[in-house]
């Protein structure tokens, strides 16, 4: 992911001119692509991501493009009041990118998760949220936003995340990675593939499940999403980040006020109530966090057996 | 291009006047709006004076002008007399000033980029020097000799975020930038050198790389010889610790903690426009 996002940027700033990016002094074996391409466009700001956001910023409101990029909670939530005020009151074309989603830094612990951050970027005004799922979605998402002159979040996990799907035709739109209308399962973010991998189990099962890659959060396209499930006896929301806020909260928001609706469930990451996580891979630290193929295959039939 | 000075376009007055104009506009507007923040306006009324009557390059005409010089006040609450100052340059009427806190208004009581000639809202301390510093690389990066000048409190630079920026702006050698720091000794809760103390103020910017300048910040001559200077040929950013009074031109206003909150009654409100000469 964090390579198919540098290609397209540095693609992106050798159309445009206007295009800078800057980084809080992570970004090793990432952005040397592109600062080598672009050095008066290049800068590390250091270790400090309140003046990174500010300076951003400000080079933004002076006419540029500015993008921002580190690890998971630093350029978000380390820096949200920069965020709030100096960017997005103002409209100033930022771009924050943050790399590292929900557990993709597994043993580097609690403070290098980002399990918060979909939900609360989707909280400030006039910025538009993105969580790809693929590669795909990250070339997509990324030329996207170079070109959208707003302020937009770009939730990045890290490496070596495969393609789950055909060619992007319209990343503001949900995008079908498996069809089916019995249960649809709305996933954002590369935990999809896990989506993917339990639908085929439960299809052996006589289930028609479908599988939908929700990648951009906001602006949420809820006629696309009503479209998407409007067959479906079970709307299922999968997502590597706490369920309030995120992909479940905005999904369940659409339905709300529906007389007639279909059920949502919700399965994501469990609070940490204060409790430090232990030490593991993302895909121990998933598995423990109720979110193997295993038990969304088994909550799934749960909720299906009830009814 | 470079953009010709206010006083060109405008006919702007000496600036001993000018403050005593944008003076009298926020005790008004103030007392009207029963707002607070005077005496932060007070101690700053000839560094606005001198920068908008002598230095920056604007043209109210055309306030996006891409060559323009910034000003960027970082003390967001000392926003009547930046409202005021803007109007006696001209970009909006002196009648507007009337509307400042009401409902309604694009003039709220933190200075805002709704209003012409704001380049940036603030309020929350911290928050203007990065703005200004990306500014200032922008500029550099553009190359058509704009400046940026950045206004902030003594209290704010509590905040750790203004020497995030203050660490940065020398190892880029942003001689295009100039800090202000409105040093009028007192803050929210009581004095700098009670709550937090920034001594020595002057020794910490040295040795961060600025160019340091320590004046009297009511001095409208020495105001004017420093900002001028800017950008420095030493390279290095500036900065101009401007020693100032809270409540400065108001007697019972100088240096008393209270009036960053009070506004004044009709009866003090005439006392203090007669002591600035309104």
């Amino acid at each position: 992911m964090r390579t198919a996002f540098i290609e397209s940027l540095s693609q992106a700033a050798s159309e445009n001119p206007d295009i800078w990016l800057l980084c809080g002094d992570l970004g090793y074996s990432v952005l040397e692509p592109f600062a080598a391409k672009f050095p008066e466009r290049y800068l590390n700001v250091g270790v400090a991501e309140q003046n990174m956001a500010g300076i951003a910023a400000g080079i933004a409101l002076s006419g540029k493009t500015v993008f921002i990029y580190s690890i998971g909670n630093f350029p978000t939530l380390r820096c949200l009041e920069q965020l709030r005020n100096d960017v997005c009151y103002h409209g100033a074309d930022v771009k924050i990118v943050a790399v590292g989603a929900g557990y993709a830094y597994g043993s580097q612990g609690y403070t290098h998760h980002a399990l918060e951050d979909a939900g609360i970027m989707s909280m400030l005004p006039g910025i538009e949220v993105f969580v790809p799922c693929d590669p795909a979605e990250v070339r997509a998402a990324t030329r996207l936003i170079a070109a959208s002159g707003k302020p937009s979040y770009l939730r990045l996990s890290r490496q070596g995340e495969p393609n789950l799907g055909a060619v992007v035709t319209d990343l503001r739109k949900p995008r079908i990675l498996r069809e089916g209308r019995d249960i649809v399962i709305l996933a954002s973010g590369p935990i999809a593939s896990r989506a993917l991998d339990a639908a085929g189990k439960l299809a052996g099962r006589g289930c028609h499940i479908g599988v939908v890659s929700v990648s951009c959060l906001k602006p949420l396209d809820e006629a696309a999403i009503r479209d998407a499930v409007r067959s479906a006896s079970l709307v299922v929301t999968l997502e590597e980040h706490i369920l309030r806020g995120g992909l479940f909260s905005l999904v369940a928001g659409v339905f709300a006020a529906d007389a007639k609706r279909p059920p949502v469930m919700g399965l994501g990451i469990p609070e940490q109530g204060g409790k430090t996580s232990s030490a593991g891979s993302r895909e121990a630290l998933l598995d423990a966090a109720g979110l193997s193929v295993e038990t969304i295959v088994a909550r799934i039939e749960q909720s299906l057996a009830k009814r | 291009m470079m953009r010709p000075n206010l006083p060109e376009l405008r006919n702007l007055p000496e600036p001993i006047e000018f403050a005593r104009r944008i003076r009298a506009h926020a005790l008004r507007m103030v007392h009207a709006a029963k707002a607070s923040h005077i005496g932060g306006c007070l101690s700053m009324a000839e560094i606005l004076a001198v920068l908008y009557t002598r230095i920056l390059r604007l043209d109210p005409a055309e306030p996006q002008s891409p060559s323009r010089d910034r000003f960027v006040l970082s003390k967001g609450h000392a926003t009547a007399i930046m409202y005021a100052t803007l109007a006696e340059c001209g970009f909006f009427s002196l009648a507007e000033l009337d509307t400042y806190c009401r409902d309604g208004s694009i003039f709220t009581g933190h200075v805002s980029h709704a209003v012409p000639g704001v380049e940036v809202s603030t309020g929350s301390l911290g928050h203007g020097l990065p703005i200004a510093i990306g500014m200032a690389l922008a500029a550099r990066s553009a190359g058509r000799g704009a400046r940026v000048f950045c206004l902030l409190s003594d209290g704010e630079c509590d905040e750790g975020s203004n020497w995030e920026g203050i660490l940065f702006a020398p190892h880029h050698k942003l001689s295009n930038l100039c800090v202000i720091v409105d040093f009028n000794k007192i803050q929210s809760f009581g004095s700098v050198a009670e709550v937090l103390n920034l001594d020595p103020f002057a020794e910490k910017w040295k040795s961060f790389g600025w160019h340091v300048e320590e004046i009297d910040g009511h001095d409208v001559a020495a105001l004017e010889k420093v900002l001028s200077a800017v950008p420095a040929a030493s390279g290095k950013p500036t900065v101009v610790i401007a020693h100032t009074v809270k409540g400065k031109g108001v007697s019972f206003m100088e240096n008393k903690l209270e009036w960053h909150y009070r506004s004044p009654s009709d009866e003090l409100l005439a006392q203090a426009l007669a002591e600035v000469g309104a």
